[in-house]
């Protein structure tokens, strides 16, 4: 880069002197240059915003009214296994609300070179989704004569797994302490131990409750699809486990990543987290053809994150943390907070928008900023 | 930021969405805090269990520079303080 042009470094942001530096004639003099580029910071300060702009309002509405145009349905994945996706509005207010549980999470697992090549996908797939009994076994029974539960595997599933009969009971033997389980070849026969457990109702539970018990794969993912993804091969699923995703060695643990920023937040961090959360609106308001610039959701994932974790836009978010209490009330619940703040004698210095808007105050905003101070005595008397 | 318990050595600060954290010294700090002129405390905070710096040495009080890829300036400084 140019000396003069890097001199510049603090004044102008990196995009604006690499647009200079690539725009430049080949000889230019060094007056010239250094004119072009004080031209520059004083177009760059006349374009920022100005102080005193409302600019959370701006962000608000510019968000809210293409919102108004968005479609309310979740739409389908096409392919072998069906996904859901929550789309539009719902996700909008889903991950503005900052809900620790989303209603469809979702990964995308990139691969690591040579896996990513489609060769063995759907083995590889098949690794990573969540394998409970239920998906190895031919039949689950209950011998009522006896009172004992009786599993039978699917020898072609125990193969496609790898595990066997007996490293299964040993799992099922950590869930269910109370059983004795034999194994017989492809069969598992499981006891109660105790009196008590010897009825239909109790057996029947248990015969549920082992059902779910957890084989192979990785917690949490409960679907997963292959997708090819320009040149190369990812797999898509249902159901997120960042964390315990990031350690399979076929990974890409660079690019890998979840829908839900609150698990991205725990792994990554509160940047990583503002990072995602700022793709995913954006993500969901490109794909409604919609056009809301990103410095808008720049500024609400900023405000979001600004405690160290992730915040939602509700009362018990980034609203609980306002100073003032007449600008908490007039969120929701209002008399909740009225008389919480009379309990505790909280005052209120009327030093922000919404509580001067209430008594008929001007509101800090714009030219509402500036006060007017005199020194006594220096005004002349006429 | 090394997770050891698993087949493979994961540096998640190599993730795409991780920017880049570093530890502001102190003079540097006075400096951020004198241009802005702002106290540590109205800083935006980072928990010092954050996992983002966890592969940082920070005591509570630290200001963490943190260079963002930003879609709208190439680059942009963004700094929170240690809580």
């Amino acid at each position: 880069m140019d000396p003069i042009i890097k001199e510049y470094k603090d004044k102008l942001p990196e995009k604006v002197l690499a647009e200079i530096e690539a725009n430049i004639p080949a000889r230019i003099s060094q007056t010239k240059l250094r004119e072009i580029m004080e031209l520059t910071v004083v177009e760059y300060g006349r374009m920022k915003v100005e102080a005193g702009e409302s600019v959370g309002l701006v962000s608000a509405e510019s968000i809210g009214e293409p919102g108004t145009q968005m479609t309310l349905n979740t739409f389908h994945f096409a392919g072998v296994a069906e996904m859901n996706v929550t789309v539009g509005l719902p996700r909008i207010i889903e991950i503005l609300d900052g809900r620790k549980e989303i209603k469809t999470p979702m990964m995308e697992i990139y691969l690591r070179k040579p896996y990513s090549s489609g060769k063995d996908i759907k083995q590889i797939a098949a690794n990573i989704k969540e394998t409970t009994l239920v998906d190895i076994i031919a039949e689950i029974s209950i011998t009522v004569s006896e009172l004992v539960l009786e599993v039978t595997f699917n020898e072609a599933k125990l193969k496609e797994f790898s595990v066997t009969a007996s490293s299964v009971a040993k799992l099922l033997q950590k869930s269910v302490g109370s059983f004795t389980i034999t194994v017989d070849g492809l069969r598992l026969v499981l006891k109660p131990k105790t009196k008590d457990l010897k009825n239909l109702n109790e057996l029947y539970r248990i015969k549920e409750k082992i059902k779910e018990t957890f084989i192979a794969g990785i917690k949490g993912i409960k679907q997963v699809l292959p997708v090819k993804r320009e040149e190369e091969f990812i797999v898509i699923t249902a159901g997120s486990n960042l964390k315990d995703v990031l350690k399979l060695e076929f990974v890409d643990e660079e690019r890998t990543t979840t829908n839900d920023v609150f698990e991205i937040a725990s792994v990554l961090g509160v940047e990583a987290g503002r990072q995602a959360l700022i793709n995913e609106v954006f993500k969901v308001i490109e794909n409604q053809g919609l056009n809301v610039d990103i410095r808008h959701i720049m500024l609400v994932a900023d405000a979001m994150c600004a405690g160290g974790v992730i915040r939602g836009i509700t009362r018990t978010g980034v609203v609980s943390e306002k100073s003032s209490v007449l600008a908490r009330a007039s969120f929701e619940t209002p008399i909740k907070h009225v008389i919480n703040a009379s309990l505790i004698g909280e005052v209120d210095y009327l030093t922000s928008v919404v509580e001067n808007v209430m008594i008929n105050q001007p509101v800090p905003v714009g030219t509402g900023m500036a006060g007017l101070m005199v020194k006594p005595g220096s005004v002349e008397k006429k | 930021m090394v997770i050891n318990d698993m087949a493979k050595d994961v540096d998640l600060a190599k993730h795409y969405l991780v920017p880049k954290h570093s530890v502001l010294s102190d003079t540097e700090k006075a400096k951020i805090l004198e241009h802005y002129r702002i106290t540590p405390k109205e800083l935006p905070k980072i928990a010092k269990k954050d996992a983002g710096i966890a592969h940082l040495e920070v005591k509570e009080g630290d200001v963490i520079k943190i260079v963002r890829n930003s879609p709208t300036a190439g680059k942009s400084v963004f700094y929170r303080v240690v809580n």
